[in-house]
C-alpha cells in the first residue's frame, strides 16, 4: 500500500494571497504534485477547527491552511486567528494518537507562486512520509 | 477650487479623462466611477498598474505591493464606468473645462483583447526574446508578450518596432529577422515560408546574394554581423522548397509573356501566378536561369540548385520556353496579338563591355560574361596557358576561378584601383587567392599585343590613386612612363555587361536611356508602351539578383493592376522614412563569435566545378541566429497567429486616432527613475553588480528574475555585503540638474536594507550612505530605528566619492565621513538609490495639454490650489506633480477627483452607463438543477486534460442536469449561449471549470445574472491555472484532479443559495467635525458638490491652527485665504454650522448615521444630524516645549510665537543680531518618536525671511537631518546661499542652553564638520516643536476610529486607503492624521470628500452578499466572542442578541469561525457549503483508483 501511496491533502486558501499565489505558481508554469486541491476561503479566518477535523474524518491525509503573511492580512489577522485553531487541532491529533504534522498552516503573499509550489510539495512529501491516515484506513475497512 | 465659468453647467460632459494607470490614475479612476462619472483611463502601456506593481514590498508595513494593487488592477479593469484606453498617448486637447475634446493616439496592441484569453500560447511560441522592461532589463521576455501575471486588461499584446535594417537593406524586402528567427528554431520549412513570401529562389540567393542586409546587421555593432545569407542557405538545404505549399489565388482567364528567365522574369511569373495569373517565359539561351545559370559559376551555385527551385515556379503553372528569343520571329507586337495581354520585357544584360583598345579583335580576346556563358552552358571552354583577366568585379574573380577550374597555369587578375576598392567580395578573393589566382592592383591595360592574330601579351601602365575628390572617391590615373609588358596567351575583360538591345530595336514604343537600358516609370516599371513592362538588369544595367528578384515582384504587381484596370501607382509612392526606432544594444550584450561556413578542401577544387561552400550545419545555424538582436522586436514569423486558437493575433492592426469629449483631464502620468548610466562615478553602466533600486525591488520580488532569491546579476551569488547609495539624481545639480529632493529614496532604502536581510539565507551586512536621512512620513522614523535597532542596517553619514570595481565582481567604495575621515570598504553589491524624474515626455504633454511646467519639468500647482494646474478643468495628482511616496499620490488622487466632481457636479450620472438586469428568478422550494460548463481554453486546458472526459464526468455527479465543454467558455458567443441553455434547461445552480475565479468569476455572475440567475448561484473550479497549467505534462494527473475539483465545485453548487443585497437610502449628508482648514475644505467641498455639510467645531472660532500661520512654505498668504474659506462656509446654503458644538452620540450605520450635537456653553441645545457619511478633521497643534529653558525667557519662541512677532513686531527680529534655531524639539525623541514633517520647511523659510529684512542677522540652525523633501529643498540651497549656519547634533548630545545671570541666552552645541564646540549668545531662540494631534479621545471612542501610539488617527491602510478608516463611511483629512502642511492638508481634505462622494453619489448603499449573518438569534449567548474578534468592530449585542450590519461588514468570516454556537455564518462560505465541498473530495463515488494516478 506505502509504495504506491498518494495522500490526499486539502488547503484552504485565502483569496487574497495563497490563493493568488497558487494561480502564479499556474502562470509561472511551477509543477508541483496533484495531491493537494484547494479550497478558496475569502479570509483564512473563516476557517474553524471543524473544517479541519471534519476533513480529517473524511479520510483526508493532510489538511492545511494557507494565508497571508504574518501581519499582512487583508482582514487585519485572520491569519493568526486560524493559526491558533491549526494549533489547537495539532493538539487534538496528539491526543489522540495522531501525528499533528497532518494539518499544517502556512503564509505567503500573492507575489509568491515559487513559494506556493514550494509548499505544495514540502506538504505532500511530509504527508507522504507520514503515510495513510489511521481514520482513512479505518474508514476503507469500513466500506469494505 | 475653480468654478465652471464661462460655459453653462448644464452642458458641461459628465466624463473624465485620467492620463496614466498607475496607482494614482487608479484611484482617481475609482473614485470618479464611484461618484457616477463615466472615465475614460488613458496608459501609455500595454497594462495599468504603474511601478506600484513593479515593486516587492511597500514601506512601512512591508505589504506586499503586488497584493494590495491587485485587487484595483481587477476593480478598475472590470468596472462599468471605467473604459481603459492603454498604449494610449494623447495628441491634444481643445476646449474648455467642462467640455474638453481631447485626441487620442492608440498603438496597435497586434492582440484584439476582447478575443484575448491571455492563455500564453503566442508567448511560448514566439522566437523573440526582448527585455523584459518589467524586470527592468534582468532578463528577457517574448515579443509577444503580458506586461506581467496579474496586468490588466489581461491581455497579451504584440511589440513592435520599425522594420529591422536588414529588412530596410534587402531590395526585396525580405523578412529576414523573421526567418532568421525560424532558423534559430530549426523550423525550416516555416523559414521558407517566410522567405518565399518574396523570393522564389531561397537556395540560389542563400549563396550567391550578395547580403546588404549583413551590412547593415546592428550585430555589427556588438561583434560582427549576423551571417544571415547563410542561415537563408540552411533553411533551403533542411527542406526542399518545392515542398511549401504556396497559396494561389483562383486561375484567371488572362496571360502574360515573360521574356527571359532570368530572376526577374522568374520572379514576375511566381509573384503573377500567386496572384492568379498564368505566363508564359520566353528564353533566348538553352535553359533557364538567366545570369544565374550562365554568370554564376557552378562552383558558386550548383546548376540542381537552380533547377530546382525554378521547379518551384513552373510547379505553380508557369510554363518556359527555351531557345526562343525576342527577335523577327518573335515580337512584343506578335505577342500581344497571340492574346498575351502584358508582356514583361527581362532580358537582362549579358553583353560584355569592351576594353576599348587596340588589339581587341584578336584571336584570344573572350569576354567574361561570353566565357562565363561558355562554361556554364557546356561545362568547358577554350582557356590559354596563361590568362589575365581584366577588372575587379565578382565576374572577374569568377573567371579567374573557373580558368583555374579548367586547367590554365597561370591566371592574373588585373585591376586598376587596390585591394580596397576592389568590388568583388572579400570572400571571393580570398578564396582565389586560395587557388593561387595572380591579382595585379594598380595597373590598367593600353594594348593587347598581338603576333599572328593571336594574342601573345598584354602592355599595362601603373596607376595610382588620385586625392578625394568631392564625392569622396579616389580615381585611378595611369603614371607616365610606367608602361610594362607581361606575356599572356588569353585576355578576358571583365568590366561590366549591358543590355543587348538589338532584338528591342524595332518594338514601337519603347524609349531607351543613354546608358543603354530600357526607360520605365520609377515605380510601376511601365514602359511607354501600353502593356508592355520592363525590369531587371535590362532596365536597371547590371545590378544583383536579389533586385531583380524586387523588380519582377513590382512588375508582376503592376501587371496585375493593369489587367484588374486599376490605378498602378496607388499607394506604391516612396513613403518618407524617418530615423527608424529599433531595439537598444544592451550594454551586457556578450560578444559571440559569427559562424564560419566550412569548405571544399582545396585540392578538390582545382579538379572541376564542385561546389565550394559546404553550408552550415544545423547547431552552428541556431548559435548563428542566437547572435540576431531582433531590432525590430517583433520578427512578424507569424507563429503566433497560428497559435493563438482564438484567433485573436493582428499582425495588421493599424494604429488608431480617437477623439473623446470629457468635462475634465486629470494627469497622473507618473514618474521616471533617474538614469545613472551616463554617470561613471557610480560604474552602473560598466559593472552588472551596481543596481539601480528599481532594478533590486525586481531582484527582491518573488516574481522576478530570481523569484526573490537574493543573488546578484553578475554570478548568482548570494551577496554578503551591500551598500545603497542616496541621493543618486536628486539633491544634486553637479552630476544632474535635480536639485530637489526625491522624497522617497530614504524610507525605500531602509526598506530595502530590511527586505534583503529577510530574504537573505545568511547574515547579510547592509549599509545606506546618506547626507541626510528623510524619513518623514508616519511611522517611518520608527520604522528606521528599528531597522538600525533590531536588524543592525548600518546608516552612515557621509559623501561617496566613487564606486570603483574590485576583484571578483565586488565593488570598492570611497567615501568621506561627517568628521573628513577618508574610508575605503569593499561590497558585493550596490544599490543606487535612484531619484524620481518627470516622464520623458513631460514637456511635450504639457505642451498638447497647454499646462505649464515648473523649473524641475514637473508640473507647476499652487499651495492652495495643489492638485490644479495652469489650465482650468485639467488636474494633476501624484509624482507628475512632485516626487512623492503612495500615500500621498493617492490623497491627491482623490482630491483631483474631488476637484472634478465639483466642476462637472451638475453632469454627475449624466454618461454613466448602468446595466439593465432582468428579474431575478425566484428557484425556492426547488431541487438543486446544476448546468456545468467545462472550459478547453484553447489547449491551455484541453491540451493536458481530457475535456471531454471531465465533461462526461461531471454528468454523473448529483443534480448535473446540463454539461457542456467550450473551446473558450468566457468568449461572447459561449457567453451568450450560456444564456440561452441555462433558460431553456431550466438550470438554477451553474459551474464553470475552467480558470480562476479571482479574474473570471464577476464576468460569469455578470452572465447569469443577465439570464435572470441570482449571481450567488455560481461556482468554479479553477482548473487551469492551478491544474492544467501545473501538469501540463502528466494529462493523467490533470483529468483526474479536473474531475476532482468539478466534482467539489457540484458538492458545493448543490448547496448555494441566492443573497439578496438590500439597497439601503442614503442621507445625503456629510457630518465634518473639526472646523480648521481641513473641515472647511471639506464642508465646502461637500457642499458644492451639491450635497449637505455639518460643520461641527468646539470653539467659537473657524481656522484652527491655520489662524496663526502667516504664509505657506511657497509664500501664498494663509490669512485671506483662511478668511475667504470662513466666509464661503458661513454664506453657504448647505454647509449648517455649529460653532462651540461636540458630538456626543453617534449611531447608525454606513449610510444612515445620526449624530447627537450639543451647542453652547451655559445654555446647552441638542441636534440631532442625519448623514451619510463622516469626515473628522480634528487638528493638532504645536506641543508647548519644555526643553531649552522655554517660559524662562521672552526671546525663547516657539515657530508660531516667532509668526506672531514677525507680523507684529518686525523691528524686533530685525534688530536681532543672532537668531537661533533649534530642530526636533520633541520630535524624533524616544517619547515621540516621530518626525513633524513641517518643521524644517518652516525653520528654513523663517531663516530666509530673517536674512531679508537683515542679511546681517547671523542665523544657525541646529538640526538633526534637514528634512526638506521635493521641492522645499530649494529654500535650504537658497538658504545656505544666504548665509544661514547648519550645526547638526546627534540625538544624545543636544545643543545646551544655560540662562546667565544677566538673563542672556548661552547656546552651546558640538560642530562635527569642525570637530569643535560652538557657543552662541542668540538674541532670539526659536524651538521647532512638535506637532501633536488635538486632544480627542473621548470623539474617537464615540465614533470607534482608532489612533497610533502617537495619538493620530489610524487609516485603513497606510498605503491605499491614506483617508478612509477602516469603519465604512467615516474619513479623515488634518493634522489629526499625520503632521502636514496647508497643500497637503487642503488635497487630504478634498481626498476625503471624493471618498465620501463614493458613497453619497449612490442610489443607495448596497448591503450584503458574502456578510456575516447571525441565522439564529435566539441562540445567541451574548458571548461577546463575535464582537471581540471582529477586526473591524462591527458586531453589537443588541436586545440580547448579536446583531450584524450587513452594510458594514467585510466579509472576512472570522465571527462566523469564532462563534461557539454557531450562530453566526459567513454567506455564500456556510459551514454546510465547505464542508460539502470538502466532503466532495475525499468522497469520490466514482473513484476506482488512488488520488495522484
Amino acid at each position: 500500500m506505502t509504495d504506491t501511496f498518494e495522500p490526499r491533502i486539502l488547503a484552504y486558501c485565502c483569496k487574497y494571497c495563497a490563493y493568488a499565489a497558487a494561480d502564479l505558481a499556474g502562470s509561472m508554469r511551477l509543477a508541483y504534485p496533484g495531491n493537494i486541491k484547494i479550497i478558496q476561503v475569502p479570509c483564512t479566518g473563516r476557517v474553524d477547527v471543524l473544517h479541519l477535523l471534519k476533513a480529517l474524518e473524511d479520510g483526508a491525509d493532510g489538511v492545511c491552511v494557507a494565508g497571508c503573511l504574518e501581519g499582512e492580512c487583508h482582514f487585519v489577522a485572520g491569519n493568526l486567528k486560524v493559526k491558533k485553531r491549526v494549533q489547537q487541532v495539532q493538539d487534538i491529533l496528539t491526543r489522540i494518537g495522531m501525528d499533528p504534522q497532518r494539518v499544517a498552516m502556512f503564509n505567503l503573499s500573492s507575489a509568491m507562486g515559487a513559494r506556493f509550489a514550494e509548499i505544495a510539495t514540502e506538504m505532500t512529501e511530509r504527508v507522504r512520509n507520514l503515510g495513510p491516515s489511521p481514520i482513512g484506513a479505518h474508514l476503507s475497512r469500513l466500506v469494505n | 477650487m475653480s468654478q465652471v465659468s464661462h460655459m453653462d453647467k448644464q452642458r458641461a460632459i459628465g466624463a473624465v479623462m485620467v492620463v496614466g494607470g498607475g496607482i494614482a490614475g487608479i484611484q482617481a479612476s475609482l473614485d470618479l466611477a464611484e461618484a457616477g462619472f463615466l472615465v475614460h483611463l488613458v496608459e501609455r502601456k500595454s497594462a495599468i498598474g504603474g511601478v506600484m506593481a513593479q515593486l516587492d514590498k511597500t514601506f512601512p508595513t512591508n505589504d506586499c505591493s503586488m497584493c494590495i494593487i491587485s485587487p484595483k488592477l481587477v476593480e478598475a479593469g472590470r468596472h462599468l464606468n471605467i473604459e481603459l484606453h492603454t498604449l494610449t498617448e494623447i495628441e491634444a486637447v481643445s476646449g474648455a473645462a467642462g467640455c474638453f475634446q481631447v485626441q487620442l493616439l492608440e498603438h496597435p496592441r497586434f492582440i484584439d483583447p476582447q478575443k484575448c484569453t491571455a492563455c500564453g500560447e503566442c508567448a511560448k511560441v514566439c522566437p523573440v526574446e526582448l527585455p523584459n522592461t518589467f524586470d527592468q532589463g534582468l532578463q528577457n521576455r517574448r515579443a509577444a508578450f503580458k506586461l506581467y501575471p496579474q496586468g490588466m486588461p489581461s491581455a497579451y499584446a504584440i511589440q513592435k518596432m520599425d522594420p529591422a535594417p536588414c529588412r530596410l537593406a534587402c531590395p526585396a524586402g525580405l523578412n529576414v529577422q523573421g526567418y532568421v528567427q525560424m532558423v534559430k528554431q530549426g523550423k525550416y520549412q516555416e523559414a521558407l515560408r517566410i522567405i518565399m513570401e518574396e523570393l522564389p529562389l531561397p537556395g540560389v540567393l542563400g549563396r550567391i546574394c550578395p547580403h546588404g542586409c549583413e551590412d547593415a546587421c546592428r550585430r555589427s555593432q556588438v561583434d560582427q554581423p549576423v551571417a544571415i545569407r547563410d542561415l537563408k542557405r540552411l533553411a533551403a538545404d533542411r527542406f526542399d522548397p518545392r515542398q511549401i505549399k504556396i497559396a494561389c489565388l483562383p486561375p484567371r482567364e488572362e496571360k502574360v509573356a515573360i521574356i527571359g528567365a532570368g530572376p526577374a522574369g522568374l520572379s514576375a511569373a511566381y509573384h503573377l501566378a500567386r496572384s492568379g495569373v498564368r505566363s508564359v517565359i520566353y528564353e533566348a539561351l538553352p535553359k533557364p536561369g538567366g545570369m544565374l545559370r550562365v554568370g554564376i559559376p557552378d562552383h558558386r551555385l550548383p546548376p540542381e540548385i537552380l533547377d530546382r527551385e525554378i521547379a518551384v515556379i513552373t510547379g505553380l503553372g508557369v510554363e518556359i520556353l527555351c531557345n526562343t528569343p525576342l527577335g523577327p520571329e518573335l515580337t512584343v507586337d506578335d505577342l500581344l496579338e497571340k492574346g498575351y495581354r502584358a508582356v514583361y520585357l527581362a532580358m537582362g544584360a549579358h553583353k560584355g563591355i569592351p576594353l576599348g583598345i587596340p588589339g581587341e579583335k584578336a584571336q584570344g580576346v573572350l569576354q567574361g560574361v561570353d566565357f562565363l556563358r561558355e562554361v556554364n552552358l557546356t561545362e568547358k571552354a577554350q582557356v590559354g596557358r596563361k590568362v589575365a583577366i581584366i577588372g575587379g568585379g565578382n565576374v572577374a574573380v569568377d573567371v579567374a576561378r573557373s580558368a583555374v577550374r579548367l586547367g590554365a597555369a597561370e591566371v592574373t587578375i588585373i585591376y586598376r584601383r587596390t585591394r580596397r576598392e576592389m568590388p568583388a567580395w572579400e570572400e571571393e578573393i580570398q578564396a582565389a587567392e586560395q587557388e593561387e589566382v595572380r591579382i595585379i592592383y594598380l595597373a590598367a591595360p593600353q594594348e593587347v599585343l598581338v603576333t599572328d592574330g593571336r594574342v601573345t601579351g598584354l602592355r599595362l601602365i601603373r596607376m595610382e590613386l588620385s586625392a578625394p575628390d568631392a564625392s569622396g572617391r579616389r580615381r585611378p590615373i595611369p603614371v607616365p612612363g610606367t608602361e610594362y609588358d607581361v606575356d599572356i596567351d588569353q585576355v578576358i575583360p571583365a568590366i561590366g555587361q549591358q543590355p543587348d538591345l538589338a532584338a528591342l530595336g524595332e518594338v514601337a514604343g519603347i524609349q531607351f536611356s543613354r546608358w543603354g537600358t530600357v526607360e520605365t516609370d520609377g515605380v510601376t516599371y511601365a514602359t511607354s508602351r501600353e502593356g508592355v513592362f520592363a525590369g531587371g538588369d535590362l532596365q536597371s544595367g547590371p545590378w544583383i539578383a536579389i533586385g531583380a528578384i524586387d523588380a519582377g515582384r513590382e512588375a508582376a504587381e503592376s501587371i496585375l493592376r493593369y489587367l484588374d484596370g486599376r490605378d498602378l501607382v496607388a499607394g506604391r509612392e516612396p513613403k518618407a522614412a524617418g530615423e527608424p526606432i529599433h531595439r537598444p544594444i544592451s550594454r551586457r550584450e556578450p560578444r559571440r563569435p559569427r559562424v564560419h561556413m566550412p569548405e571544399l578542401a582545396e585540392e578538390k577544387r582545382r579538379t572541376g566545378f564542385q561546389e565550394v561552400a559546404l553550408g552550415i550545419d544545423t547547431e552552428s545555424g541556431r548559435l548563428e541566429a542566437e547572435r540576431c538582436l531582433n531590432c525590430g522586436g517583433c520578427s512578424e514569423c507569424f507563429q503566433c497567429v497560428e497559435a493563438c486558437i482564438a484567433k485573436a493575433v493582428q499582425h495588421d492592426m493599424p494604429p488608431m486616432w480617437k477623439t473623446i469629449a470629457v468635462g475634465a483631464v486629470i494627469l497622473a502620468p507618473g514618474f521616471e527613475t533617474f538614469n545613472p548610466a551616463p554617470h561613471a562615478p557610480y560604474s552602473y553602466a560598466a559593472h552588472p553588480n551596481v543596481v539601480t533600486s528599481l532594478e533590486f525591488e525586481r531582484l527582491l520580488s518573488a516574481s522576478g528574475p530570481f523569484q526573490g532569491h537574493l543573488v546578484r546579476p553578475s554570478d548568482h551569488r548570494e551577496p554578503d555585503k551591500i551598500a545603497w547609495l542616496q541621493c543618486v539624481g536628486s539633491r544634486d545639480i553637479n552630476q544632474c540638474d535635480h536639485e530637489y529632493c526625491s522624497s522617497v529614496c530614504c524610507m525605500y532604502a531602509a526598506k530595502q536594507t530590511v527586505i534583503a536581510k529577510e530574504h537573505s539565507t545568511k547574515p547579510l551586512d547592509t549599509a545606506v550612505f546618506y547626507m541626510d536621512l528623510r524619513t518623514f512620513g508616519k511611522e517611518f522614523d520608527r520604522y528606521c530605528r528599528r531597522a538600525e535597532a533590531e536588524h543592525g542596517v548600518r546608516f552612515i553619514r557621509s559623501r561617496v566619492h566613487t564606486v570603483e570595481p574590485a576583484a571578483d565582481g565586488d565593488l570598492r567604495l570611497r567615501y568621506v565621513l561627517e568628521s573628513g575621515e577618508i574610508v575605503e570598504e569593499v561590497f558585493d553589491m550596490v544599490v543606487l538609490s535612484v531619484g524620481l524624474t518627470p516622464v520623458a515626455d513631460a514637456a511635450r504633454l504639457a505642451e498638447r495639454l497647454g499646462i505649464e511646467l515648473n523649473r524641475h519639468g514637473f508640473v507647476r500647482s499652487g499651495d492652495l490650489e495643489p492638485v490644479g494646474t495652469s489650465r482650468e478643468g485639467i488636474f494633476v495628482c501624484g509624482a507628475f506633480q512632485e516626487p512623492k511616496d503612495i500615500p500621498q499620490a493617492v490623497m491627491e488622487a482623490s482630491a483631483a477627483a474631488a476637484d472634478a466632481g465639483h466642476l462637472l457636479s451638475a453632469a454627475r450620472g449624466s454618461l454613466a452607463r448602468v446595466r439593465e438586469l432582468p428579474p431575478e428568478k425566484d428557484f425556492a422550494g426547488e431541487p438543486p438543477r446544476i448546468g456545468v460548463f467545462v472550459c478547453n481554453c484553447g489547449i491551455n486546458i484541453g491540451g493536458s486534460a481530457d475535456v471531454p472526459s471531465v465533461r462526461d464526468y461531471a454528468s454523473s455527479l448529483p443534480h448535473v442536469v446540463h454539461v457542456e465543454d467550450n473551446l473558450f467558455t468566457c468568449s461572447q458567443d459561449n457567453q451568450d449561449r450560456m444564456k440561452q441553455v441555462l433558460a431553456e434547461k431550466n438550470i438554477n445552480r451553474v459551474v464553470v471549470a475552467s480558470c480562476s475565479p479571482r479574474t473570471h468569476e464577476p464576468l460569469f455572475q455578470e452572465t447569469i445574472r443577465e439570464a435572470g440567475l441570482n449571481p450567488y448561484l455560481f461556482e468554479m473550479a479553477n482548473i487551469r491555472d492551478q491544474n492544467t497549467w501545473v501538469h501540463m505534462h502528466n494529462p493523467a494527473m490533470a483529468t483526474a484532479k479536473a474531475k476532482d475539483l468539478v466534482r467539489m465545485a457540484v458538492a458545493k453548487a448543490a448547496h448555494i443559495e441566492p443573497l439578496h443585497q438590500v439597497t439601503l437610502g442614503i442621507e445625503p449628508a456629510v457630518l465634518v467635525v473639526g472646523g480648521g482648514i481641513a473641515g472647511m475644505e471639506a464642508a465646502l467641498g461637500v457642499a458644492d458638490q451639491g450635497y449637505q455639510a455639518y460643520l461641527v467645531e468646539r470653539s467659537g472660532e473657524l481656522g484652527g491652527v491655520a489662524l496663526k500661520l502667516s504664509r505657506t512654505w511657497q509664500g501664498a498668504a494663509v490669512g485671506p485665504y483662511v478668511a475667504d474659506l470662513v466666509r464661503r462656509v458661513q454664506g453657504h446654503p448647505r454647509v449648517r454650522l455649529f460653532l462651540h458644538t461636540e458630538a456626543v452620540d453617534f449611531s447608525g450605520i454606513l449610510g444612515n448615521f445620526r449624530t447627537e450635537l450639543i451647542t453652547g456653553k451655559e445654555r446647552l441645545t441638542s441636534v440631532t444630524a442625519k448623514h451619510g457619511a463622516v469626515i473628522l478633521a480634528t487638528g493638532g497643534g504645536e506641543r508647548r516645549p519644555t526643553e531649552y529653558h522655554y517660559g524662562d525667557h521672552p526671546d525663547i519662541l516657539t515657530h508660531l510665537e516667532l509668526d506672531a512677532v514677525m507680523e507684529q513686531d518686525p523691528e524686533r527680529v530685525r534688530k536681532a543680531g543672532t537668531v537661533a534655531f533649534i530642530q526636533c524639539v520633541g520630535s524624533r525623541t524616544a517619547e515621540r518618536p516621530y518626525c513633524s514633517r513641517v518643521c524644517c520647511t518652516y525653520t528654513l523659510q523663517s531663516a530666509l525671511a530673517i536674512k531679508e529684512r537683515n542679511s546681517e542677522t547671523a542665523v544657525f540652525v541646529f538640526y538633526r537631518d534637514i528634512r526638506s523633501y521635493g521641492f522645499r529643498e530649494t529654500l535650504y540651497t537658497e538658504a545656505r546661499r544666504a548665509g544661514v549656519l547648519f550645526i547638526r547634533y546627534d540625538e544624545a548630545l543636544p545643543p545646551e542652553m544655560a540662562l546667565t545671570e544677566d538673563r542672556r541666552m548661552v547656546l552651546t552645541g558640538r560642530d562635527h564638520i569642525l570637530n569643535r564646540t560652538v557657543m552662541l549668545q542668540p538674541d532670539l531662540l526659536v524651538l521647532a516643536s512638535a506637532i501633536l494631534p488635538n486632544e480627542n479621545r473621548e470623539l474617537f471612542e464615540l465614533f470607534k476610529v482608532p489612533v497610533n501610539s502617537d495619538g493620530f488617527l489610524v487609516e485603513a491602510h497606510a498605503k491605499l486607503r491614506p483617508v478612509d478608516f477602516a469603519s465604512e463611511g467615516i474619513f479623515m483629512a488634518g493634522l489629526a492624521h499625520y503632521p502636514k502642511s496647508i497643500d497637503e492638508t487642503i488635497a487630504q481634505a478634498r481626498a476625503a470628500v471624493a471618498r465620501a462622494m463614493t458613497l453619497l453619489a449612490k442610489d443607495g448603499i448596497r448591503a450584503g452578499g458574502v456578510v456575516a449573518h447571525v441565522r439564529d438569534p435566539d441562540q445567541c449567548a451574548c458571548c461577546l466572542v463575535c464582537v471581540r474578534s471582529c477586526p473591524y468592530g462591527v458586531p453589537k449585542v443588541r436586545e440580547g442578541r448579536a446583531v450584524i450590519e450587513a452594510a458594514e461588514c467585510h466579509g472576512c468570516g472570522i465571527c462566523a469561525a469564532e462563534c461557539p454556537a454557531k450562530v453566526i455564518t459567513l454567506q455564500h462560505f456556510t459551514d454546510e457549503q465547505l464542508l460539502a465541498k470538502s466532503h466532495a473530495l475525499f468522497q469520490d463515488p466514482v473513484r476506482s483508483i488512488a488520488a495522484g494516478d
